[in-house]
């Protein structure tokens, strides 16, 4: 079964670019913000849209996106409105892929039968799901798979050449590989070391590999989309919003343009890490 | 969910994915699996070798003053006019709670798996003490993390861990309290997976902890049993602990479980009542969900999103539980029930006076459901408590609410 997907990264292969993947906390600082950024988001550049499901104890997350997720929930989201949100987007963008990241206790509590065919209808395409090994394939992966919805791997430098195939199994869509041992929005590793080990990966797989944790200028951007098929930048697009918000946390006039721009400069980064000749 | 006929033994599990029945797994981040496997196989290895088994006993005896002593508290037992009452006393173990039984354990795990650095969390700070002990003990450096509310209420241990060279992190996001130390313990961990051990607590994350810190507490229920075989000539009728992540109890419960004469009990703090939000009663009131590496019975909202637990007992704040209880509740083999803040405190006072033993708060939410249950029994039958620590790091607690100024 071809996924959005799928079709959106062939695409950027026939176009010879990296996609640029961005991540967002949905309903951060509230729900009608939170819609207008991630409409705003493919305009801006981007070929991927991460919505993060907020979650109270976001045991890899660094402190952007624990404070993300704890704005959104402050704000009433839910994992219901999450799905509301793709939901809505969809109504102006059938093709922008949606992946939805987070973590896996919301999604067993809602369900997890109801969940896959409520996040299907909703125009979800994959699942990033922190918390899910291949070890326990059993409770979301594979039904995801039989529901048509990609179940995106995380690999990290801990998976070695041993432990690889196992993790790239039963992944589909893409594999976004962990840039670091650490938590989002930490410092990012040496580049050459990053781009190693994506070759590696691809050397296992015939998936397009993206990476992310730690990407935060479109020069990262460039420099990983050299040799990765995606780049992922999440925690500065989550601390852009952050510095936008007024002194009680809600959205302001600049929030939805400041991250629009802020996707816009990450854009020509991806763009342009093919122009030059690949090491 | 309930089983409808009870498993042959209660005392194989978990199986090989590290499950009791649904419960428990390995729900951890793909950095941390390759570590948790290494551990499951070093863990496996050392439980077969004899070296090992040697090294832990002659520290158990030597070092924490194991067998811990079978007390029977006469004067309560007159004084309640019911069950004998004997008190399994962990509390005069070295440091002070039987928390030392699995850091001691798990300290020669990391030794054979050549890290060079422990984590820990910590809620009432036994469990850091502990920690910082063994670490201490075998030279290398230990870091703590504890929820700044606890580090407020529980200044003493605090204070113990910086004296034994560990470094204490005070935990402020969520409400400062266990779980939230252990988020930030698991961030460390996820950061520094190269060197790191992390040194859990209780019997509870992903697999294999939940089953190597029950094996390591185990101690007290084997021992137990020796004890009341030959004290009593018989083994007791019924068993009672406190559970918060639940590891001194299953520590006594977990050689009694195939004895179907021997009435088990579980408790859980029901802080302020199970009405409001302010308790931490996860198996009585909350629901099965995913945290913290394993799927347990956990206090939450119908989003799934984890809430801050309340118990006057630090050590008991917390919004989850061991799997292995939860499979164990399921199965109906041990009943849990809540304690109250209140009661936890009356018993407190009372066993200080009738026994002259200060109990930790955490105990003496075991001891209240005790003084609830031995009137209704006969005397010529047996309860024992597990007596899991001593109430020094609580009379600042208990002082503040009494109205003293210390």
């Amino acid at each position: 079964m071809t996924t959005r997907i799928d079709t959106r990264f062939d695409k950027l292969k026939a176009e010879g670019r990296p996609a640029l993947v961005t991540y967002f906390m949905g309903g951060d600082p509230d729900y009608d913000t939170s819609l207008r950024i991630m409409k705003a988001l493919p305009g801006a550049g981007s070929d991927v849209i991460e919505l993060g499901m907020p979650f109270s104890d976001p045991m890899a997350d660094g402190p952007a996106i624990q404070m993300a997720g704890q704005r959104a929930l402050k704000g009433g989201q839910t994992l219901v409105k999450t799905l509301d949100l793709a939901r809505d987007f969809r109504k102006t963008d059938p093709e922008t892929p949606i992946v939805l990241m987070g973590y896996y206790n919301p999604i067993y509590v809602y369900g997890v039968d109801r969940f896959l065919t409520d996040a299907r209808e909703a125009g979800i395409d994959g699942l990033i799901v922190v918390d899910l090994p291949p070890e326990m394939d059993e409770e979301l992966c594979l039904p995801a798979i039989k529901a048509g919805i990609n179940f995106i791997r995380l690999a990290t430098p801990t998976t070695d050449d041993k432990r690889l195939p196992r993790v790239l199994s039963n992944t589909s869509g893409f594999v976004y590989y962990v840039s670091m041992t650490g938590i989002t929005g930490s410092a990012i590793a040496d580049t050459s070391k990053v781009n190693a080990a994506v070759e590696r990966i691809k050397g296992h797989t015939g998936l397009p590999v993206c990476v992310g944790f730690g990407v935060k200028t479109a020069e990262q951007a460039r420099a990983i989309g050299q040799a990765a098929d995606g780049v992922v930048v999440g925690t500065a697009i989550v601390n852009q919003i952050a510095n936008t918000l007024d002194a009680k946390g809600a959205a302001t006039t600049d929030t939805v343009e400041s991250v629009a721009t802020m996707v816009r400069g990450l854009a020509t980064g991806v763009r342009a890490a093919r122009l030059a000749p690949a090491e | 969910m309930n089983q409808t006929t009870p498993p042959n033994s209660f005392r194989t599990g978990p199986d090989e994915q590290g499950m009791f029945g649904i419960f428990g797994g390995r729900f951890v981040a793909e950095t941390l699996m390759p570590l948790i496997l290494e551990l499951e196989e070093e863990w496996t290895r050392a439980k077969a070798d004899p070296e090992f088994r040697a090294e832990l006993e002659h520290l158990n005896a030597h070092y924490t003053g194991r067998p811990s002593p079978m007390y029977f508290a006469e004067r309560l037992t007159e004084h309640l006019g019911g069950a004998k009452i004997y008190f399994k006393r962990d509390e005069l173990n070295h440091t002070g709670s039987h928390k030392i039984n699995n850091c001691v354990g798990q300290i020669l795990l990391a030794k054979r798996m050549g890290k060079t650095r422990i984590i820990a969390e910590t809620g009432a700070g036994q469990h850091g003490v502990a920690s910082a002990t063994v670490a201490a003990r075998f030279g290398y450096p230990c870091e703590v993390y504890m929820g700044a509310t606890d580090v407020e209420r529980q200044a003493p241990n605090v204070f113990r861990m910086k004296l034994l060279g560990a470094k204490v992190h005070p935990v402020t996001s969520g409400h400062g309290t266990l779980k939230d130390a252990m988020n930030e313990a698991l961030r460390d961990w996820v950061t520094n997976v190269e060197d790191t051990y992390y040194l859990i607590g209780t019997a509870a994350g992903p697999h294999p902890y939940p089953e190597m810190v029950r094996d390591f507490q185990s101690v007290i229920g084997r021992e137990a049993r020796e004890q009341m075989l030959a004290m009593e000539g018989r083994l007791p009728d019924m068993l009672i602990a406190a559970v918060g992540g639940g590891s001194n109890a299953i520590g006594l419960f977990h050689p009694f479980l195939d004895d179907k004469d021997v009435q088990i009990v579980g408790v859980e703090a029901g802080g302020k009542g199970l009405d409001g939000e302010e308790h931490c009663a996860s198996l009585t009131a909350g629901a099965p969900g995913v945290l913290h590496g394993n799927r347990t019975y956990l206090l939450q909202d119908t989003d799934g999103q984890i809430k801050e637990g309340h118990s006057i007992s630090a050590g008991l704040d917390y919004p989850g539980i061991g799997p292995e209880h939860s499979w164990l509740k399921d199965s109906n083999r041990v009943e849990y029930v809540p304690i109250m803040d209140t009661e936890a405190l009356e018993a407190f006072q009372l066993l200080t006076r009738l026994e002259g033993i200060i109990p930790a708060l955490e105990p003496s939410h075991a001891l209240a459901e005790v003084i609830k249950r031995a009137p209704k029994m006969g005397k010529d039958q047996i309860i024992v408590m597990n007596l899991c620590g001593r109430g020094d790091k609580d009379i600042f607690t208990v002082g503040k609410i009494l109205g003293v100024e210390l």
